[in-house]
């Protein structure tokens, strides 16, 4: 079965990203990190993460990292999100829903807002 | 969970803690035999024969200390239940295969689910692992090898928005072009 999609296309994309990097130099990364443990799968963790990815590809985000971690020992709070944004402290957000995942995408990662509702209290 | 390829996402992850560097993600589905097989292979830490009893079946073993997870015996209850079975193959220091196969008629059977959507989010999520995807329906193939793309990409990271559109229409049009009509 031939390739569904070339590799001079992925050329293409690439160049653009590449273009697109060097125009805006002083763009804060994000990394965003979630929990895919049995216990986060169980409780809807792939399709936050989707909500997280689809969010990035509508909104055409770029230099945001999303990022798997296994179980964090909070079973009961997932699925669990934690947010980097540029050098400011690990945000950890808790039961993730769909919405609440492009939520956190716009307010917090787009933003630099920490969507206060959702953050899992620390002791 | 509600599909095999949840099943398959939580089986790849053990494969990532087991520092696996290389991972093979496999499913064949044939009406005409009428099975479902899936398999996860890695070239992770791998477990000696006492760890790979534990894991099993973790409720008929003396182990006090270890934590051992759910989500393998989830998966063997699954496919014993649709007259199939899970198997291991593991050794210290080589790997670990994991095998499930199912009947895929049985009333029972998980549905699929979204095998090109659980790929492309363990793509994106563990950019260092080499993956390779196979999917086979009675006999049309569709397999995807992360490396010629890496190597296109060079520096450019898989998560930004053109390169997951790119990733996702891939894996999803290749799945869709495989699957069994029925």
């Amino acid at each position: 079965m031939p390739a569904v999609k070339s590799l001079d296309e992925l050329k293409r994309l690439k160049e653009d990203a590449i273009a697109k990097r060097n125009a805006k130099t002083t763009a804060g990364t994000a990394q965003v990190t979630v929990a895919m443990g049995t216990c986060g799968i169980a409780a809807g963790a792939r399709e936050t993460m989707r909500a997280i990815l689809d969010t990035i590809e509508a909104d055409g985000l770029s230099g945001v990292v999303v990022k798997q971690t296994g179980c964090m020992g909070l079973c009961e709070l997932e699925p669990i999100v934690q947010v980097e944004v540029g050098g400011a402290a690990k945000v950890t957000y808790g039961k993730v829903s769909v919405d609440q995942a492009k939520r956190i995408m716009k307010e917090h990662v787009v933003g630099g807002h920490v969507v206060a509702e959702l953050v899992i209290p620390t002791k | 969970m509600r599909e095999l390829a949840l099943h398959l996402l939580d089986i790849a992850e053990n494969s990532v803690a087991a520092d696996a560097g290389d991972i093979t993600i496999a499913v064949d589905e044939d009406s005409k035999k009428d099975r479902l097989k899936m398999s996860v292979e890695d070239n992770g830490k791998g477990m000696d024969e006492d760890m790979v009893a534990r894991v099993t079946d973790p409720f008929v073993t003396s182990r006090t200390t270890r934590k051992v997870g759910l989500g393998i015996p989830l998966l063997k209850a699954a496919a014993e239940a649709c007259n199939g079975y899970l198997r291991i193959n593991s050794a210290p220091g080589k790997g670990t295969r994991l095998e499930a196969e199912f009947q895929r008629s049985h009333i029972d059977r998980m549905p699929l689910g979204d095998l090109a959507g659980t790929w492309f989010e363990l793509l994106v999520a563990w950019p260092q692992i080499h993956w390779i995807f196979r999917y086979r329906a009675n006999g049309n193939e569709f397999l995807f090898d992360d490396a010629p793309i890496k190597n296109e990409l060079g520096d450019v990271s898989l998560s930004e928005p053109a390169i997951l559109t790119y990733l996702r229409e891939t894996l999803q049009e290749g799945i869709k072009n495989s699957e069994i009509k029925d």
